[in-house]
């Protein structure tokens, strides 16, 4: 069994990580009854003897549990919410050495994150996470969560992607990050995006880019569901993607619905590496299936079903609906549509009671209204994992490689263009050791870059789908 | 003689046992005698205390699976496998074929071949070794040709057969095409036969035949054992008239691989149905086998939908013209019968000069085993084994989608990080269009 280890960076990263890590007791609790540390659990827990400091001393995998201890290191160049965790129902799950922070913030600059902080905290985070990693038995992944808007998520986030890259080049790097809706009242969001994805572009393995703004429409369509009163349509309280309920927290705080999802989002994407399934998908197969070029690497993700509906039958034509829904419009976590683009490649991962067959039964009546790039018509990765999310009996995650990124890329290159032309608060920036004007014009250009990669490829789309000529063998 | 299995990745690893299973109940019957020892003595060795144990190595490099495998052959209570025929680490190969075969094989290399050396030395003889892998992740496939290769270095006299498993046409790793392409390239000069298997044909029968609604991969494992278990339980050939032939892997192969260029054998079985219907069914040898041969000239490969219309037009000057037909030419053919009064059944119609290319001796083109055993629950049971261009279109369709990716370049980039360049992959390509072409101009 293989190990990850998650490096949450930024207020926005810390709230998602610990919504990650209550989900993900709750989930082990409801599968592991017996408190044995089993192999499942120690994919992202340590199970460490309390009265020791040095994090060890818990027994190995079929032991009992002591006391478990997330792999993580949580970063944050403010005090109040890595504070909070410390007074809060998760703080058994972290030491204090796992916690790094300052007090002054980033002031919603990424120059300050990346650069200043960087240059400070750099080692210091890289020494925590080499710590974390000689717990491990098999490192496979980091899971880097933060958001692209603010200063610390994004500058510190991606700079630590990039120590982590020189530090441990053969385990795969996941990135979430959680991008600013257009109306954000960061002022100076476009440029802390812009200037982080460059560092994404460059040294991610996989960035799972989420939009702020498609959180609030699923939580508000949960919602509306929830309050709708029609007959028939009584959701289950715990088996909605946004509820937290049978968590170790016990009030809700106000994003907590949305980091919900993307907790999820992160639950599922491992679930099959840390339980058994009969197709299992390993975390370092996701990008070997799902990149087919090193920069390409942005993948729109979905969950379904995003409730279930309190009665407890299934019909087949249900489970059907959770395939068609993981294709909508709705249910992605950013606001772009794969259906009316290209697909490069397409991930199903299955969790609960669903059989290859209808697997296959799907693939093939979604198939036809999809458009693939003429070089991977059947570009689909599938995983069945037997074992379902708390208070569902399937799910479904899709990861699409879909050139409908273009679209939120574009729009925040506009956005990032229309302040960059009148150099508003530019000095903020380049009053930074480090930082230039250069800097700028590389990411935006970067980023440019980006775009018109997918662009190419969309454009293949009207292309006469004729087969190249093969290799011809002399008879 | 004994055959030691060794079973390389997941489905490795999910086929294998599955097999053994089969083969395990099968001589499990009561009043089988020498059936039952012989088979017993092939695959299996007793421990201290008269239990079964599987000459089997189990290679993966995640334990899941293979977990999954000793626990259900213990569970089975007949048989088991070897407490320390397993070899496992802790991270797969995520379907890159390179990091299996440039990676992961060679640094396990010595530690996997002592595993088998321990099983062949435990072998009173070795009638070969039988390799179960997928052609289409990266470990069965990528790990797995790197262990055909090491084996065929430390055994240069034995029998080395692959079986593998194709991918579904779409939907299970997207790389597949390119990890099947390697991985084919390289066994077809190192193995003896790839006995092949395809998701999708085994999916069908699933569904068809077996009426089975919500098809698992256990069940498609289990077709796929059953059909392998008819090949490989004994029977009397020809050479060996009155009692079982010992030697399996030998007989297969000089059955059915005359020349190293064609080295893929398809399988295809009668009847096959589910097992509320078998009750009440009744074949004849006749009927079976006018089917069997209408299924292998017709190129099905099971008995619902087969093209009737399709006939053998004799050989010689309208040879062109039958090409077009599309009649399914054979190198050579097996037919293995088992069950009931198979003394009586007629094999004549495989005999058919025509079915075969002329440059074959026609005492060599075909053979046929029996063995008056039932098997498997099935009164009668019909298996062909052919050398034909059966796998000719599916092998042209992993090679032209490879093709389509690699024109791209798309995904390359995966396979150099590990140290498999392009010139390896275009090597990969010539080699299986040089396999293709022969197949077609049989």
């Amino acid at each position: 069994m293989t190990q990850s280890v998650v490096v949450q960076v930024g207020q926005c990263g810390n709230q998602v990580g610990c919504r990650f890590w209550d989900l993900a007791l709750r989930e082990h609790a409801h599968v592991n009854k017996k408190g044995i540390y089993d192999e499942a659990l120690s994919s992202f827990f340590q199970n460490v003897d309390p009265r020791r400091s040095d994090g060890a001393g818990g027994g190995a995998p079929g032991s009992r549990i002591s006391a478990l201890r997330a792999r993580a290191v949580l970063v944050d160049m403010e005090e109040g919410v890595l504070s909070e965790v410390l007074q809060g129902p998760l703080r058994q799950l972290f030491s204090s050495t796992q916690l790094i922070s300052d007090v002054s913030g980033s002031g919603n600059n990424w120059a300050v994150g990346h650069h200043s902080y960087g240059g400070v905290y750099g080692e210091q985070i890289v020494e925590q996470v080499r710590r974390a990693a000689e717990h491990c038995d098999c490192l496979q992944c980091f899971f880097i969560i933060h958001s692209m808007g603010g200063g610390t998520g994004s500058g510190l986030g991606t700079r630590v992607l990039k120590l982590l890259e020189d530090e441990f080049p053969d385990v795969c790097r996941l990135v979430t990050a959680v991008y600013p809706s257009a109306e954000d009242d960061v002022i100076t969001s476009p440029y802390n995006s812009v200037l982080a994805m460059r560092e994404l572009t460059e040294h991610a393995d996989c960035v799972l880019p989420v939009e702020n703004q498609s959180l609030v429409d699923i939580v508000s369509k949960i919602q509306h569901m929830a309050h709708s009163g029609k007959p028939g349509s009584v959701i289950k309280k715990d088996c909605t993607i946004i509820s937290g309920q049978g968590g170790v927290s016990r009030t809700e705080k106000p994003f907590d619905a949305m980091n919900n999802i993307v907790a999820n989002l992160l639950l599922n994407i491992t679930s099959s590496a840390r339980f058994e399934g009969s197709l299992n998908v390993d975390l370092n197969e996701i990008a070997m299936n799902l990149v087919p070029f090193p920069r390409l690497h942005y993948l729109v993700s979905s969950l379904t079903p995003l409730y279930t509906l309190a009665d407890v039958n299934i019909p087949t034509r249900r489970l059907d609906q959770m395939f068609t829904d993981a294709f909508s419009k709705d249910h992605q976590l950013m606001r772009a549509d794969p259906k009316h683009s290209l697909y490069l490649a397409c991930a199903l991962m299955l969790r609960g009671n669903v059989q290859l067959s209808d697997l296959r039964r799907n693939i093939e009546r979604l198939r036809p209204a999809l458009s693939f790039v003429q070089w991977n018509n059947e570009g689909w990765k599938t995983g069945l994992c037997s074992v379902p999310p708390v208070g569902h009996s399937h799910s479904l995650l899709a990861l699409a490689n879909n050139t409908c990124v273009k679209s939120s890329f574009t729009e925040l290159r506009e956005r990032f263009v229309k302040i960059y032309r009148k150099k508003a608060h530019l000095h903020h920036y380049l009053g930074v050791d480090g930082m230039e004007v250069g800097g700028f014009n590389e990411a935006l250009s970067s980023l440019s870059t980006l775009i018109d990669e997918y662009s190419q490829l969309d454009s293949t789309r009207t292309a006469p789908t004729q087969d190249p000529p093969r290799l011809n063998i002399a008879t | 003689m004994s055959v030691v299995t060794v079973q390389l990745g997941q489905c490795g690893n999910q086929v294998g046992p599955e097999l053994l299973s089969t083969l395990c109940d099968d001589s499990g019957g009561a009043g089988r005698g020498p059936y039952s020892e012989l088979s017993r003595e092939r695959f299996f060795w007793e421990d201290s205390r008269g239990m079964l144990v599987a000459r089997s190595v189990l290679v993966d490099m995640e334990p899941k699976v293979i977990s999954q495998a000793v626990a259900k052959a213990s569970k089975s209570g007949k048989w088991r496998y070897w407490e320390k025929a397993h070899f496992c680490q802790k991270q797969g190969s995520g379907n890159n074929w390179a990091n299996g075969y440039c990676v992961h094989g060679p640094r396990h290399e010595e530690a996997v071949e002592d595993l088998v050396r321990r099983e062949v030395e435990r072998c009173d003889r070795l009638s070969g070794i039988f390799a179960v892998m997928s052609v289409a992740g990266g470990t069965g496939s990528g790990v797995g040709t790197f262990i055909t290769q090491c084996l065929r270095d430390v055994y240069p006299n034995s029998f080395i057969v692959n079986h593998l498993t194709w991918p579904y046409g779409t939907g299970e790793v997207i790389v597949q095409n390119y990890n099947s392409v390697l991985t084919l390239s390289r066994l077809y000069q190192l193995s003896d036969a790839l006995v092949v298997h395809e998701n999708d044909t085994v999916h069908k029968i699933c569904s068809r035949l077996m009426n089975i609604k919500h098809i698992s991969v256990d069940d498609i494992n289990k077709v796929i054992a059953h059909q392998l278990g008819s090949m490989l339980q004994p029977a009397y050939t020809a050479d060996s008239p009155t009692h079982y032939s010992r030697n399996p892997i030998g007989e297969l192969l000089s059955s059915l691989v005359c020349h190293p260029e064609y080295k893929l054998l398809s399988l295809c079985n009668i009847p096959q149905m589910s097992q509320t219907s078998l009750a009440y069914s009744t074949y004849t040898w006749p009927g079976l086998l006018k089917h069997l041969r209408q299924m292998l000239i017709a190129n099905a490969r099971m008995e619902e939908g087969i093209d009737w219309k399709v006939s053998v037009l004799p050989s010689g000057g309208e040879r062109a013209q039958t090409r077009r037909m599309g009649f399914n030419r054979s190198l050579s053919n097996l037919l293995i019968l088992r069950g009931k009064d198979v003394s009586s059944a007629d094999a004549g119609a495989f005999k058919d000069p025509a079915l075969y290319v002329s440059w074959v001796p026609p005492d060599d083109t075909f053979s046929s085993w029996t063995s008056p055993v039932p098997f498997n629950g099935y009164e009668k049971s019909a298996t062909l084994v052919s050398n034909s261009q059966f796998l000719l279109k599916p092998l042209d369709n992993i090679v032209r989608k490879a093709w389509n990716m690699f024109v791209s370049r798309a995904y390359v980039h995966q396979y150099t990080k590990f140290g498999i360049s392009e010139e390896d992959f275009l090597d990969s390509f010539s080699m299986l269009e040089q396999i293709i072409s022969s197949y077609t101009h049989l």
